[in-house]
């Protein structure tokens, strides 16, 4: 590849990616209906635009094969092959290989790969319909079409003249020194390597004899050659139509289409469009007519107006508002201190704008979902060819938004999910009738928003979690024993399937079964501040219930004083605070209580749990922050309660992570750390 | 250190055979890291404590919005730390995307060592177990104890 070329290999990669994508929805869509033209089409043009993006690029392979997917394609499209299985099986294929290649671009650099067995293939595929070169002419054929269409579109919105006041004083005053004007519409051999040289020299022979007007494309544009085989001119000379012709003509490569004499007054009556040549004016509208065929067809396919932007630059934006947050909460502190009217009132607005900017900034981050999801479709289809089973893969939501970091993280979760429905939930299908349940298994994937959360379910109706198997694996492998699960119910039983290096499958296969279990995607989706549940009934199915947080960037927090330390409980796990007295506890099988509300409210010491130094500070009275863990309540005993802050959580790096009960860390107003606790798994 | 050292240093040619280093004190003795994977070195910041993690990491320090862990070697290796206190600085690693800093009791000088006067480490007692040494560097009649700071920091 040369050095011009390098650095558009960004945007073809990413382009092409996109492509792929595309082409693999739309094929998922044609392999469902084979009828679908509208699919096909798009299939079509993003094969050809892989084309001819990569043959442009250099990758010849890639182009290589992309053209001949693109010769069967053309032939499925004018009906002279059959869309069946095989066929799309193929194209399947091609589009798997097209996405090695392309990978191999990204990290090597190069796009050379032996594709000729797919080539062969596809080759076959084609001649098994009609006679191979007639075919290939047509294809070629539509080939040419095409990018004519798209070519004369480019050039439709220079097709009319417009002549301004001076164009026309110009021509009045010419006419009066009986002078000619002249359209000339100037030919040049499509051979011809150096166009804007022609055109030069046309301009340059001209203006000897007169002087030039207007042109179309205009002058700038013809020196850059950007013009197709033809230009046009408007002359103003004393010479006759002869002397002109001949001295253009005498330029090689270069002849006069057309050269008429134009009266003034068509020019100033039609004011916009010169009514001269009612040619010129009736092939512009057909062509504007094709521009708009084009344009529509573009239009269709346009979804969203959008500027890609460097995830890392929307990062270091993330952090900017981060910062302003912090400082806007230590201006609050000054300004409650201070009590200056004005100054509260600048930081009041201050503090509107800071939360209208960070919304703002929050929405920028969040991605559709969709971004994950499409890739689903394939994977479960070809998971459900490997394994022989018919599945009917549904989604919903998938234009439900999450924070960008969230929905790096949750691709993988998922596919395990997915993953393991196809393999150990859904029966093959002769399982599946005997039971009474259609032959093709359903496999549902649902997002949708609820409050400040997203849920994803991964549902299947296959056969359910066998309890007893579980339990059973269970003691096998060693996790618990014979007697443990005895006392166990259903939902202890089904939470064993998160338990570290629990793997269900009696066989391990190549699908689910790669020694990473439940407990992967549980640790993903808690590291993610989520939860993950699983409801299964026997022979209905399973469902796999996923909880997330909308973002993980800011959020709000109580700021709690333990000994001389000071730490934030995210508001989210915050029930109530109360204040109690040494004497308002109990001890209930060794256990400190309080009676809150005439509930038994079970306490613990922060500054035990957390091991703070220093010795008891005077506890005759002290406050309890009411937290949810789970489903029951307890209380954390604290020295002193702060106050609410909105804080932006920052992690502790790759060497802290993972410590139990400390969520991350928030950088405070006056430039300390500050520890976030983490209450699910503070004990 | 030498002056012909100083003067060899400025030729671009013999570059391999040399490593640059950040000389620092722990306690009595005297260690070393290469240049390339220092960050940058501070004055003592506000340390937050960590609960819950190994003793001898000293806490987290905001570094520009960047949350740091400190190591205090001193406790990993068991190392009675000397010196006054505002001599005590934190030197700040970066390795991939990996930041730590560590705390030792004064940094001395950045300077260049020749391959061929560090020697192997098993040579040579020290408070820090050989494998968390790249070896001993002799400068006139100082010692420097090359350290692996990669392996210490379990990077």
């Amino acid at each position: 590849m040369n050095m011009d070329m390098s650095q558009y290999l960004d945007v073809f990669l990413e382009e092409s990616k996109e492509h792929l994508e595309n082409l693999n929805q739309k094929l998922l869509q044609l392999e469902k209906n084979h009828d679908d033209m509208s699919a096909l089409n798009e299939i079509f043009r993003a094969a050809h635009t892989l084309k001819g993006m990569s043959s442009t690029m250099g990758f010849e392979d890639l182009a290589d094969l992309t053209h001949h997917m693109e010769n069967v394609l053309s032939d499925l499209k004018e009906g002279k092959l059959e869309i069946s299985t095989p066929i799309v099986d193929v194209l399947f294929q091609c589009l798997d290989r097209i996405q090695t290649i392309i990978e191999q671009i990204e990290t090597t650099g190069s796009g050379v790969s032996d594709n000729s067995d797919l080539i062969a293939v596809l080759d076959n595929v084609k001649t098994g319909a009609l006679e191979a070169a007639a075919v290939a002419y047509e294809s070629e054929h539509t080939d040419q079409l095409m990018i004519d269409d798209i070519k004369s579109a480019n050039t439709d919105k220079n097709m009319d003249f417009s002549f301004n006041e001076y164009d026309i004083t110009v021509f009045k005053e010419a006419k009066s020194k009986g002078m000619k004007i002249f359209y000339v519409k100037v030919g040049i051999a499509p051979e011809c390597l150096m166009k804007s040289v022609r055109a030069f020299m046309v301009f340059k022979a001209l203006e000897e004899e007169g002087e030039i007007i207007k042109s179309n494309p205009p002058a700038q544009e013809l020196d850059e050659g950007k013009f197709e085989d033809s230009f046009e001119i408007f002359l103003v000379t004393s010479a006759n139509k002869e002397q002109i012709v001949n001295n253009i003509n005498n330029i090689s490569e270069v002849t006069v289409l057309n050269i008429e004499d134009i009266e003034i007054e068509a020019i100033v009556s039609s004011n916009e469009k010169p009514v001269f040549n009612e040619k010129v004016s009736s092939v512009s509208a057909n062509i504007e007519q094709k521009a708009n065929n084009v344009e529509d067809k573009k239009k269709s396919h346009k979804v969203k107006q959008t500027v890609r932007v460097d995830i890392e630059r929307l990062d270091n934006l993330m952090n900017l508002v981060g910062e302003l947050v912090m400082h806007k909460g230590r201006l609050e502190q000054i300004g409650a201190t201070t009590k200056m009217v004005e100054l509260n009132e600048t930081i009041e607005q201050i503090d509107r704008i800071t939360a209208d900017l960070q919304s703002v900034v929050m929405k920028v981050r969040m991605v559709p979902i969709e971004q994950v999801f499409n890739r689903f479709p394939r994977m479960v289809r070809d998971l459900a060819k490997e394994l022989n089973k018919e599945v009917e893969f549904l989604m919903e939501g998938k234009e439900t938004e999450l924070d960008r970091t969230v929905i790096d993280e949750i691709g993988d979760p998922l596919v395990h999910l997915l993953r393991n429905a196809v393999d150990h939930g859904l029966e093959p299908a002769e399982e599946r009738i005997k039971k009474g349940k259609p032959a093709a298994g359903t496999l549902m994937l649902r997002a949708r928003h609820e409050g400040n959360n997203v849920y994803i379910e991964v549902e299947d109706d296959g056969a359910g979690i066998n309890v007893e198997k579980v339990k059973k694996k269970a003691v096998e492998k060693g996790l618990i024993t014979e007697k443990e699960t005895e006392k166990m119910d259903k939902d202890e039983a089904i939470e064993l399937l998160f338990y570290p290096g629990f793997s269900t499958a009696s066989v391990v296969s190549d699908i689910s079964g790669r020694g990473v279990g439940l407990d992967v995607v549980k640790t993903k989706i808690e590291a993610l501040n989520g939860e993950i549940a699983v409801d299964s009934k026997p022979d209905k199915g399973t469902r796999f219930k996923i909880k997330l947080p909308l973002t993980l960037a800011i959020i709000q927090a109580l700021m709690v004083a333990v000994r001389d330390e000071i730490y934030a409980i995210p508001l989210s796990s915050v029930d109530e605070t109360t204040m109690i007295s040494k004497n308002d506890i109990k001890i209930v099988q060794g256990q400190e209580v309080i009676m809150l509300r005439g509930n038994v409210l079970p306490i613990f010491r922060l500054a035990e749990i957390l091991e703070t130094p220093g010795g008891a500070l005077n506890d005759e009275e002290m406050y309890v922050v009411v937290v949810r863990k789970a489903d029951r309540q307890i209380g954390l005993v604290v020295d002193t309660l702060i106050g609410q802050q909105e804080i932006v959580i920052k992690s502790l790096g790759k060497l802290l992570s993972g410590i139990p009960g400390i969520a991350g860390a928030i950088v405070a107003g006056d430039g300390n750390v500050r520890l976030i606790l983490d209450v699910a798994t503070l004990f | 250190m030498e002056p012909t050292l100083n003067e060899k240093t400025q030729n671009a040619n013999i570059e391999e055979e040399e490593i640059q280093v950040v000389a620092f004190k722990l306690g009595k003795e005297e260690y070393a890291v290469d240049v390339l994977s220092v960050q940058e070195i501070n004055r003592l910041l506000n340390i937050t404590r960590v609960p819950r993690v190994s003793h001898y990491i000293e806490g987290v320090v905001n570094l520009r919005g960047n949350i740091i862990p400190v190591i205090n070697l001193h406790k990993r290796f068991n190392i009675k730390a000397s010196g006054e206190v505002e001599d005590k600085r934190i030197i700040v690693f970066q390795f991939d995307d990996t930041k730590a800093g560590i705390i030792v009791d004064e940094v001395s000088e950045v300077l260049r060592l020749k391959w061929e006067n560090i020697e192997d480490a098993s040579k040579v007692y020290s408070s820090i177990s050989t494998d968390h040494i790249k070896g001993i560097a002799k400068v006139d009649d100082r010692l420097l104890i090359l350290l692996d700071i990669a392996r210490i920091l379990e990077v």
